[in-house]
């Protein structure tokens, strides 16, 4: 499901060199090769002028779990992929904090802070002083966005790389957490709290998680069919209607495998689906609202942005409240993963796989290239060698390895596909 | 006299640090005339034009718009007033597709939405009426040729019907059909009454499509010429500082045109 909307999204900008239905309706077995060929003349395009997009992450990703499930065949069981969807979204939901910082070209070193910030504010509030959890949960996240705004507008208004203030940010953050929690060291979350429920509660009904891809599939539908219409009204090229009925069946086929898989653990977990309506949602704002439209150019070109009289103070301050924002909500699914807060929470590796999961995923660090779903994507591939270790028995110091070679490798394809766009240029 | 100049520049001074790049400069643009704004390199000619623009707005002096004085502290306020600008380094943003780049800032949107159906429909217009070679509007930026990037950066300044166009070295990566291609639209702008400032060291294309010649040296006017009676040499000698004894103050002269 995630890839395939993945590729829905990516495709619309690059509309294929139009095999236009004009023509007289070839046999079959021409039509089919005739889609084939646009696929292969627009993936041949991509490739030379490097773009990648989550080609090289889709390929990651099948790699490791054809390796995993060789392995240990329960790698690919219902149970294991519905837990590996649910620890996904923690992190997952920071790192697309991190692609829109990742975007602008530069990044949010206090997005782990910021996390444990939020979810010790939610615990102390709740727990220790009898807020309700609705205001208590609002507050929490509110903290992440006043914190990202005021390194946000710093880090504008300064000019001071947003690296060095997040630094500062880090720090300081993660000191504001260790003074809320005070003496009282780790606070026990209500097990069947509103947060607790975030990553517990699971819609057990199997119409559930059929709808969901039911919808997600027609809506991806309606919407290509819909802009084909209208390209062919005013006469421009658009994507012939096999093209777009192939995309949907290969969305649909993923959907409802993960629904039925989902369906024979516990159901569709609230947290994934939370997570998907999220990145889908902010996948929209990134490419299709004016708003994301300069978080990209911002990536593009500084200057060039500025010069389109558009406000780039503004769009940094809003870039840095929505990758504290999303911390903030990010570490309430993680508390609400163990249920409890600890003076730990936020620290160790938490800030560099969510990092780590927005490069993998595509996200170039160069600025001005990638998607959120690139963080879900990139998260999915942490996440299960993270797991198929646990499985195998493997040492942690395997997966770091492991973890560390696949992110060295999503850098150079990320290095190399900005040389050859830039080569593709010059020629 | 005449009607006031479309824009005026009168004794504009700007500074980078201790450096004073340009210094009490005049300059008039008329609707319907093309100047060419010649100099040598380094001269301030491109600094100039992004105090027009107002990417680095002057420190002194005064600028009116039809005779009567304006602000203009940013870019916004440049493109109120109805200036567009083809930058010397075109000020694209490689990441974004061509479409992205033509109507960055100002998208056409439909429920909120970017209309991205809309925004290409015009541009490939655009983009047909300009150039033989219409490059691939869904190709970003970066891996077009310089060429091209040209072509959009063109086709970017034209989108808002501006009533000024500064054209900053328009022609320099282009080739020979692309330069007269260019060249023919700036005679057609003209034609529809547009003021353009264009940047150019051939002489051969100044001499060919502009009316009036400003010549920069050292950040100082040096001289004002009516391309169509002012001999070659002059115009070169003023470039080159042969001839620097020209009074700084042309204002009179100016006005005189
Ligand atoms: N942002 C800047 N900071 C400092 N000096 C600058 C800046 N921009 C231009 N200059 C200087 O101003 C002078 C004029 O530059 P420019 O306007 O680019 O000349 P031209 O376009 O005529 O070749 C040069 O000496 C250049 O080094
Ligand atoms: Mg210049």
């Amino acid at each position: 499901m995630v890839n395939g909307m993945h590729s829905e999204a990516d495709g619309t900008r690059a509309a294929p060199p139009a095999p236009t239905t004009k023509t007289r309706r070839p046999p079959r077995a021409a039509a089919l090769a005739q889609v084939i060929e646009g696929g292969v003349v627009v993936l041949r395009r991509k490739l030379s002028a490097g773009e990648l997009g989550s080609l090289p992450v889709v390929l990651v990703l099948a790699a490791v779990w054809i390796t995993f499930q060789s392995l240990n065949d329960s790698f690919l069981s219902p149970r294991n992929l519905s837990n590996l969807s649910v620890d996904i979204v923690g992190t997952g939901l920071i790192a697309v904090g991190i692609v829109f910082v990742l975007l602008i070209g530069e990044l949010d070193l206090s997005v782990g802070s910021i996390s444990g910030l939020a979810a010790a504010l939610f615990a102390v509030l709740n727990v220790n002083h009898g807020v309700p959890e609705w205001l208590a949960l609002v507050l929490a996240v509110l903290s992440g966005t006043v914190a990202g705004t005021v390194q946000g507008y710093s880090v504008a208004k300064t000019r001071v790389p947003a690296f060095v203030v997040t630094l500062a940010g880090l720090l300081t953050f993660n000191g504001l957490m260790l003074y809320i929690l005070g003496t009282s060291g780790t606070v026990n979350l209500d097990e069947n709290g509103l947060v607790a429920k975030l990553t517990s509660h699971y819609f057990t009904n199997d119409a559930a998680a059929y709808s969901v891809a039911a919808v997600a599939t027609g809506l991806v539908f309606l919407v290509s069919h819909h802009g084909r219409r209208r390209r062919m009204a005013v006469g421009m090229p658009h994507r012939s209607f096999r093209v777009i009925v192939v995309r949907t069946a290969v969305l649909a086929a993923v959907a409802f495998t993960a629904a039925y898989l989902l369906n024979r653990f516990q159901g569709l977990p609230l947290a994934l689906l939370i997570l998907l309506v999220v990145v889908a949602g902010l996948d929209i704002v990134l490419r299709r609202t004016h708003y994301g439209r300069q978080v990209y150019a911002l990536g593009g070109s500084i200057e060039a942005t500025r010069r389109a009289s558009l406000n780039v103070t503004g769009v940094q301050t809003a870039v840095l409240a929505v990758s504290g924002t999303m911390a903030a909500i990010g570490g309430l699914f993680l508390a609400s993963r163990i249920t409890s807060v600890s003076q730990g929470a936020g620290s160790g590796l938490l800030l560099l796989n969510a990092i780590a999961a927005a490069v993998i995923g595509g996200t170039s660090l160069f600025g001005g290239r990638g998607t959120t779903w690139s963080a879900v994507l990139g998260m999915l591939v942490i996440q299960s060698i993270a797991s198929g270790m646990v499985i195998t028995d493997t040492p942690t110091a395997v997966q770091f390895m492991i973890t560390g070679g696949v992110l060295f490798a999503a850098v150079v394809i990320d290095a190399l596909a900005r040389r050859s766009q830039e080569a593709h240029g010059r020629a | 006299m005449a009607s006031p100049p479309l824009l005026a520049l009168r004794g504009v001074c700007k500074r980078f640090g201790v450096v004073e790049v340009l210094t009490d400069i005049e300059l008039e643009l008329r609707a319907g005339q093309v100047v060419a704004l010649l100099g040598d390199n380094g001269a301030g000619k491109s600094t100039l034009v992004k105090v027009i623009s107002g990417v680095t707005p002057a420190d002194k002096g005064v600028i009116e718009w039809e005779g009567s004085p304006v602000q203009i502290r940013r870019p916004h306020d440049a493109r109120d007033l109805g200036i567009a600008t083809v930058y010397q380094d075109l000020a694209l943003c490689g990441n974004l597709d061509v479409v992205g780049n033509l109507f960055l800032g100002r998208e056409i949107r439909r429920f909120g939405f970017l209309d991205e159906v809309e925004m290409e429909r015009r541009t490939s217009q655009l983009l047909e009426r300009l150039t033989r070679g219409v490059p691939d509007l869904r190709a970003p930026v970066v891996s077009l040729s310089s060429g091209q990037r040209q072509t959009v950066a063109i086709a970017r300044s034209l989108l808002g019907d501006p009533r000024i166009l500064l054209l900053d070295e328009p022609t320099a990566a282009l080739g020979f059909e692309q330069t007269s291609e260019v060249l023919d639209l700036v005679d057609q702008l003209r034609d529809r009454g547009l003021a353009v400032l264009l940047i150019s060291h051939n002489m051969g294309d100044v001499k060919a499509l502009a009316d009036r010649a400003a010549v920069l040296r050292l950040g100082r006017n040096n001289g004002f010429f009516d391309v169509n009676t002012a001999p070659q040499e002059q115009i070169i000698a003023s470039i080159t500082g042969a001839t620097e004894n020209v009074p700084r103050r042309m204002a009179h002269q100016e006005a005189g045109w």
